[in-house]
């Protein structure tokens, strides 16, 4: 019984650390607003989350360079990336990018990734839908 | 403690089981075939495909289910060592470990299509530091943990009680990988049909998703009841009414 | 049917996620199937062994 209970303990008080440090260091990605608070590191590689700005996108003719806004709708960071995004990386949806800021207050981004929402819908639906929030004057 | 109705005691007695498994188990089995082929045919033909993912999306018919039966297998394998060890049952126990293997391939099952689905989708198979991620790994990790821990141990009795303490501990994982997509930033996407408000799924794109997670949960249950039966022969290989069973099989 | 197989473009992700859960259930089914019968194939041989085996009756040369 008492060798229960030790490894009972043991294993309560590993997951709480777990937890912990998982809770301080493993944030997925910062905001908008937290990278502008100056809350993200600068010394290293981070991950920034927000939605993709509608008619922010600006692609670099002839390369693979890309610029968007990313926002929070608190504050927008400026991201810049040069490669391949993914098939889901749409205006109005949120992306996650790796990479650092510079001291100009720019996002360089080494990866791009697309989040999308737990929203599934037909073409038709999502068409539809289009239709009534464009007519609903939104 | 509390002592179990006798009726519990009944019931729960190896021969009745035994019986009752092998008298539920075709018809088990038919009905999750039949129910996984209408549920296929619906999510791979009927469904239309989703306005932004396309047809990747259908992945969806096999992942969630994969991903529900990982989570509800370990909450039964838990709930049954918890019997097993506070009222000494050591039917619960056969239940316990009848389950994990079977947990444990459909927790890779929901790890393996969510990559393969990922990688359309997020542009990525894998993400170090995604909390739905990790936590799920994690779940694979105490499925294996726990198969690794009765192994380890000559004495059945001990292995029961043993590996009972660890699956009950374990159990708060499953909880946390529900949550981790609103407790943390994600990658992975929030609950579509395990909330309460607007729908976020039409019905033409969810019906094949429910018909699919009854059928994965029947075929869950009969694989169970197969493992289960061969646990209880091993249990009770001296008892008179298994006799007949093994004449059966001559 | 071409249209189907191709899945919108996603055919590599779509049925690569399709194949591997038919193959780990089908696993499945084999491997629980063989928990449950070998058991008792064992059970079967050892009731066998114990027993007691017919004494060929030896018979007294006249």
């Amino acid at each position: 019984m008492l060798f229960v209970g030790v490894v009972l303990c043991g294993v309560a008080v590993s997951a709480a650390f777990a937890l912990r440090a998982f809770n301080e260091n493993l944030l997925y990605f910062f905001s908008p607003t937290q990278v502008v608070a100056g809350e993200a590191p600068t010394e290293r590689v981070f991950r920034l989350g927000g939605v993709v700005v509608e008619g922010s996108v600006v692609r670099e003719p002839g390369s693979l360079t890309v610029e968007f806004l990313v926002t929070d709708y608190a504050n927008t960071v400026p991201v810049r990336y040069t490669g391949v995004l993914p098939d889901l990386f749409r205006e109005g949806q949120v992306a996650v990018a790796r990479g650092r800021v510079d001291s100009s207050g720019v996002f360089t981004a080494e990866e791009v990734l697309a989040k999308h929402d737990e929203n599934y819908r037909p073409p038709a639906v999502a068409e539809a839908l289009e239709k009534g929030r464009a007519a609903s004057g939104q | 403690m509390l002592g179990l109705p006798r009726w519990f005691h009944r019931w729960a007695s190896p021969p009745h089981v035994y019986e009752l498994a092998e008298r539920w188990r075709p018809w088990l089995g038919g009905l999750a075939l039949l129910t996984i082929l209408g549920g296929a045919y619906g999510g791979l033909v009927l469904a239309p495909p989703d306005y932004l993912q396309g047809d990747s999306f259908r992945i969806i018919y096999v992942h969630v289910p994969s991903a529900y039966l990982s989570m509800m297998g370990y909450t039964l394998m838990a709930v049954a060592a918890a019997i097993g060890f506070v009222w000494r049952i050591k039917l619960a126990h056969a239940v316990a470990v009848s389950i994990a293997p079977i947990g444990a391939s459909f927790t890779f099952l929901a790890l393996v299509t969510g990559g393969i689905w990922g990688r359309p989708t997020w542009g990525t198979y894998w993400e170090w530091g995604d909390a739905r991620l990790m936590f799920e790994l994690l779940l694979l990790f105490l499925y294996l943990g726990y198969m690794a821990l009765r192994a380890s141990f000559e004495d059945r009795d001990k292995a029961d009680r043993v590996s009972a303490i660890l699956a009950v501990v374990g159990v708060v994982n499953v909880p946390i990988i529900h949550y981790s997509v609103e407790w943390w930033s994600t990658l992975h996407q929030g609950p579509t049909i395990a909330k309460l408000d607007t729908p976020s799924i039409t019905f033409d794109m969810l019906a094949p998703l429910l018909v699919m997670i009854a059928g994965f949960t029947l075929c869950f249950a009969w694989l169970v009841l197969n493992r289960l039966q061969g646990e209880i022969v091993e249990r009770e290989h001296d008892a008179r009414w298994l006799r007949r069973f093994a004449e059966a099989v001559r | 049917m071409s249209e189907f197989l191709a899945m919108g473009g996603y055919a590599p992700y779509v049925w690569s996620a399709y194949g591997i859960t038919l193959v780990v259930v089908l696993l499945n089914i084999w491997t629980a199937r063989r928990a449950r019968i070998r058991p008792l194939e064992r059970l079967a041989r050892t009731a066998d062994e114990a027993r007691p085996r017919r004494q060929p009756t030896v018979r007294q040369v006249q």
